[in-house]
């Protein structure tokens, strides 16, 4: 069972590591140079695709959330908690990517438009789902608490998702009800980044489940030795 | 030309949060694995005393 995980981590670490590399060729090289923006609009490809890991991972945590307070398996905790640290560091990398777009096409780092102003409390959300984490110190209140919080909070992501096309915004919207602002090119290089990026979240995921896995081992051998 | 610095500002945001995540994942890895080793010894050790 150790060495099929083992595969299967190693796979999807360089299966991801080969498709972001042929993402950055398309991004560079395939992807026609945007008219009104110039190269900086290249950082769209990336931007959107982290959003969606972000937006894909907090989905998973509510998925284990929800197996979790059915089963009350570890594994399944484990998985939620995983699923939101991979999930914040990309939602950070959003935010950030989304401030530089901003000062180019805004001539701002940051404004409180509805995006940027849900985006915010949606990080601060899963930011606050680690801190409740922290403190607690009993494993199985932990987990259930955390369980709850994994499954409210998603409520944010919907209403971030949703925030451009709800309220007046400056916000660019890319997918629409009928069909995408892009040409082909564009959209065949993001539709690549996002499947890129999706093998890339799985591969942080198995790694970052492995590590709460080996802790777990660590407390049961503590516990057998009486320490 | 000057918007490049900008370009490549939110790239290296990208790859610095991604080594940075690797990173800490694989340097915990390695000290829980140690980790476990040792606490393996010291369990073999044990038993072995107590026969």
């Amino acid at each position: 069972m150790i060495s099929k995980n083992h595969r299967l981590s190693d796979f999807l670490t360089w299966a991801s590591a080969i498709a972001i590399m042929v993402a950055l060729y398309m991004v560079f090289v395939y992807a026609p140079t945007e008219r009104t923006m110039g190269h900086v609009q290249r950082i769209f490809y990336f931007h959107v695709s982290t959003a969606w890991v972000g937006f894909f991972a907090f989905f998973v945590t509510l998925v284990a959330s929800m197996a979790y307070l059915g089963k009350g398996t570890r594994q399944w905790d484990i998985v939620a908690l995983s699923s939101v640290e991979v999930g914040l560091t990309f939602i950070t990398m959003t935010i950030v990517t989304g401030s530089i777009w901003a000062k180019v096409a805004w001539n701002v780092w940051w404004t409180w438009d509805p995006r940027l102003t849900t985006s915010t409390i949606l990080w601060l959300i899963y930011a606050s789902y680690l801190m409740l984490r922290s403190a607690i110190e009993e494993e199985a209140r932990r987990a259930r608490f955390a369980a709850v919080h994994g499954i409210v909070g998603f409520v944010s992501v919907p209403i971030t998702f949703m925030a451009i096309r709800w309220w007046r915004t400056i916000h660019p919207v890319i997918f629409e009800s009928q069909g995408f602002n892009l040409t082909t090119p564009m959209l065949t290089t993001l539709l690549f980044c996002i499947g890129a990026f999706t093998l890339l979240y799985f591969a942080l995921l198995v790694h970052r489940v492995r590590l709460e896995q080996l802790a777990d081992e660590v407390e049961q051998l503590k516990h057998k030795l009486g320490r | 030309m000057e918007n490049l610095v900008y370009l490549f500002a939110a790239y290296a945001v990208f790859w610095v949060l991604t080594f940075a995540f690797v990173f800490r994942i694989a340097r915990r890895q390695r000290s829980l694995q140690r980790e476990i080793e040792a606490l393996k010894r010291a369990l073999e050790a044990r038993q072995e005393s107590w026969f």
